[in-house]
């Protein structure tokens, strides 16, 4: 089986029924993706393919026909994304466990409406739990990350 | 830590002489603080000034035993430390460091003594006195209580003032000029002549001199980061994806595993039949282990399936099967020789009950929840026959470190416990049972590292909950005020659960975790009658956020708001009438002025509910608003006002109110743990939601400063939430919601 995940081709001998989170976090040890659930209920595993939010718990490897991305690959400490610019500014993490899935909803949110209505952003992170209860924060982030993206 | 019990008894014993006013002479041998664990394992070139600070040819590293489960512990202390040792604690490297009985809680019994945590009383600072030359003496080194500020704010500080003073007289002795006219900035220490010297460069000659004690502390004019917005140090990491938790640690050689353990907890294992298991693809072991199995494979998801394929029996554990049999040996609880502990009993309640025609009885409901942090209970173990490398997240690590000798039969010394950031505790990792189950499995694997993590099934099936409780209350008014209440309340002990899994002598006396957040309110109702019952034990149960205030400020506060509506009295203005804490006072002055109150009811379709709720030493005070939408009730708003003493950081201070607030109406709202054959019914986050993202009010916070002792913010915030958002339904519906979660009365958008 192929894989790309952050534009880098990986060659791997797994069962196509193997859930993606666990191809990139026991195989590849890509640790940016989570396990909260197993079942796609809180999102904290949530990737890109072809730039779209995915959870990777609830998608098997051998289905995945695209290029992923993970929270490493949407941008670094040395190279922020926009949407990590703006977590940051708003200090939004408390356990920060939830945090990667939040940030790659958010990001898959804006590339598609970047500027979204208030029940835009809500419709998109509903699916992402946070047990410390960040929401507020994350709501102003998104807010953030849409300005800056329109001064760019 | 063998010998805990019987050094506690005689612990107590000085205690009690220190309680009752007389110190005895043991005391103050007792009071002297145990040695500095650093300087064990010190290499060369490095100085370990204090137990919190290491400095070497790389720098400086400051020691943050307190766990960081998101609470932002690890960036607090740093900065307690840093405010006197002048660095920059984003320049600095931060340790957890090693389990030691040098990082003993001083505040972690308070929540347990018979005193309410604002009385000042002679009685009560001795109890707590006492309490801390337990701790010291047992070596509690446990994050838990809110009790990192009250515990660091003065001892973290002053570890960076010795250490900084402890430099500047290396520099000196180097450079011949006196220790007072050198100055400290940035990690370096600078001449009267405006050069410097790094502090790492002082290692050396730090590590030959004794430590310089005869420090002040900075006056706060000062003071450059209390008081100021902090930046968190872990702000970049989580936010990239590069923050490492215990579940990312991944080493050399690494297999992965799981378990499965009776889920009606305490239960053991009768037969298994793993034989199908065995030839899945990647397994490589099958561990039975104490009441249960253990997977080990060359992946997690690989563990999980061939768990999955294991045919178990179990043998039952001796408590009901299911939630009515438990509910039932609490209503049956209320009896004279069940009976635990009457801290209040004022005025006369039951001659106020008999002079009045029509008292209020009503009776409350709290149910079994689980911590369900986000990351599910997981550790790393390499065992070999001369040590043990435990890699997890934990609050309690000189308890795992014990626990662990004693399953390895290893010496303490040579179980090596490396804390890990934790992805959400709320109180769960005040329990070891995942990381002893990874050890048992890591012995089968000798000089192996096996990376166990609970499936999230299995972590809703042994997360240890929080005690269902039901209380029954009864009061009067008379004349458009509260008369008389009294509230009995059965519950089973949560103090002995969890004490007797960490092997910790159970706090003498009564069980206060199970009449906190009522006996201790702040208000002065004429008659006041507390009294708690004694439930024999069932599920086993741990301290839940906020601990026995999490459910008893819903008992006690939407009773309370109930006899205030009885008396035809303004919910805001009555608690202010009653209200006998000066503190307490001032927090509901304020928070009825920027909540704008005006009564409870808004307009037609908009209403609000009021609640105070003391706990940790902090009286918190909220006025929860909801409206009534066709999709269902809607949290619109909250005002939170409270007071800390001081706020240390408005950035996290206002993050932990706001989430406090939200764990809090999330769970009253929609969460529960019901039982069928003594396992949770509850297996993953659909049937144990919380509040999502389209459900979040506005959360207006105010912190006042009072002066006062300084207090933390992790718990207080979360025992007011349920009823004020319980007493704002009746305000808005008149149908009072007598039993969590409130989903099962009402519906929420």
């Amino acid at each position: 089986m192929q894989l790309t995940v952050n534009s880098k081709r990986y060659d791997l001998d797994v069962e196509p029924e193997m859930p993606l989170l666990w191809v990139l976090r026991d195989e590849l040890g890509i640790s940016g993706p989570k396990y909260g659930c197993g079942a796609g209920l809180c999102g904290a595993c949530t990737v890109h393919i072809d730039g779209a939010a995915v959870r990777s718990c609830s998608i098997n490897a051998g289905g995945v026909r695209g290029s992923i991305t993970t929270i490493e690959g949407l941008g670094t400490p040395a190279n922020l994304h926009i949407v990590q610019q703006a977590w940051i500014e708003h200090q939004v993490a408390q356990c920060g466990y939830c945090q990667s899935g939040q940030m790659m909803t958010a990001a898959a949110l804006l590339s598609k409406t970047p500027d979204p209505s208030d029940s835009e952003i809500a419709d998109a992170m509903d699916g992402n739990l946070c047990r410390c209860g960040t929401y507020t924060r994350i709501h102003s982030a998104v807010k953030t990350a849409a300005q800056m993206m329109k001064g760019k | 830590m063998a010998r805990l019990k019987t050094i506690a008894r005689r612990t107590f014993l000085i205690g009690s002489a220190a309680i009752a006013g007389g110190v005895a002479f043991g005391y103050y041998r007792l009071r002297q603080d145990p040695p500095n664990p650093l300087l064990k394992d010190l290499k060369a070139g490095e100085a370990a000034i204090t137990p919190y600070v290491r400095v070497d040819a790389k720098g400086v590293t400051l020691i943050t035993p307190r766990a960081d489960k998101g609470q932002g512990s690890y960036s607090m202390q740093a900065h307690l430390i840093a405010e006197e040792l002048d660095v920059d604690p984003h320049k600095v490297r931060i340790d957890p460091g090693p389990p030691n009985p040098a990082y003993f809680n001083s505040r972690i019994m308070d929540d347990s003594l018979p005193f309410s945590t604002i009385d000042d009383g002679m009685m009560a600072r001795g109890a707590r006195g006492g309490g801390e030359v337990l701790s010291r003496l047992l070596g509690m080194q446990i994050t838990g209580g809110s009790s990192t500020v009250p515990d660091g704010y003065e001892k973290l500080r002053m570890a960076g003032a010795v250490a900084r003073e402890t430099l500047k007289e290396a520099a000196a002795r180097r450079s011949g000029v006196s220790r007072s006219q050198l100055k400290t900035r940035d990690g370096q220490v600078i001449f009267p002549d405006g050069k410097s010297v790094t502090y790492a460069d002082l290692a050396v000659e730090a590590a030959q001199l004794a430590p310089v004690t005869d420090v002040t502390l900075r006056p706060e004019q000062e003071w450059r980061y209390i008081g100021k917005k902090m930046r968190r140090i872990d702000i970049v990491a989580k936010s990239t994806g590069t923050q490492q938790y215990g579940i990312d640690i991944r080493p050399d050689r690494v297999v992965y595993a799981t378990v499965r353990a009776n889920p009606g907890i305490g239960g053991t294992i009768k037969r298994y039949d793993a034989s199908s298991a065995e030839k899945m693809r990647g397994v490589k072991k099958i561990v039975p282990i104490k009441d249960g199995v253990g997977v080990i494979a060359d992946n997690t998801w690989r563990a999980f399936q061939a768990a999955a394929a294991i045919k178990i029996e179990w043998n039952d554990p001796s408590y009901p099967a299911d939630s009515a049999g438990m509910w039932k040996v609490l209503e049956n609880s209320f009896s004279k020789d069940l009976q635990d502990s009457r801290l209040r009993n004022d005025g006369d309640v039951d001659k106020a009950f008999a002079g009045s025609s029509k008292p209020i009885e009503a009776e409350y409901r709290t149910p079994y929840l689980a911590h369900a942090p986000l990351e599910p209970m997981n550790a790393v173990v390499l065992y070999t026959k001369e040590r043990l490398d435990i890699w997890t997240g934990t609050q309690i690590p000189v308890f795992l470190q014990a626990h662990a000798a004693k399953l390895t039969r290893l010496p303490e010394e040579k179980v090596y416990v490396h804390a890990q950031p934790i992805g959400g505790s709320f109180g769960a990792r005040l329990d070891d049972t995942y990381a002893l189950q990874a050890i048992e499995l890591a012995m089968a694997m000798e000089g192996v590292p096996v990376k166990m993590t609970w499936s999230r099934e299995e972590n809703m099936a042994h997360d240890y909950p929080r005690p269902i409780q039901l209380s029954r209350a009864k009061g009067t008014v008379r004349d458009g005020m509260v008369e008389s209440m009294s509230i009995d309340v059965a519950g089973q002990s949560m103090g002995a659960s969890w004490f007797n899994r960490l092997q910790a002598p159970v706090p003498p006396g009564s069980d206060t975790s199970s009449v906190n957040g009522i006996w201790d309110q702040p208000f002065a109702i004429p008659n006041f009658r507390v009294t708690g019952y004694r439930a024999k034990e069932m599920v086993p149960v741990s301290p839940w956020r906020s601990v026995g205030a999490s459910g008893n400020g819903f008992h006690h506060a939407s009773f309370l708001d109930e006899l205030i509506h009885a008396a035809g009295a303004d919910p805001m203005a009555e608690l202010i009438r009653l209200c006998n804490h000066e503190r307490s006072k001032q927090v509901l002055h304020t928070l009825r002025d920027i909540s704008d109150w005006k009564g409870a009811r808004i307009d037609d379709r908009r209403a609000r509910g009021v609640a105070l709720t003391l706990s940790f030493g902090v009286p918190m005070a909220q006025v929860v608003e909801v409206s009534d939408t066709p999709q269902g009730i809607k949290i619109d708003k909250v005002h939170a006002v409270c007071d800390v003493g001081r706020v240390l950081d408005p950035v996290n201070f206002e993050a932990q109110v706001r989430g406090g607030i939200i764990w809090a109406l999330g769970h009253a709202m929609n969460c529960e743990l019901t039982y069928e054959n003594f396992a949770p019914v509850q297996t993953n986050f659909h049937l144990f939601e919380a509040m999502r993202f389209h459900q979040r009010p506005e959360i207006i916070v105010k912190g006042l400063e009072l002066g006062g002792e300084v207090r933390g913010i992790g718990e207080p915030p979360v025992p007011p939430a349920a009823p004020a958002l319980a007493n704002a339904i009746f305000a808005l519906t008149g149908k009072r919601v007598r039993e969590l979660p409130l989903n099962k009365s009402v519906t929420f958008a």
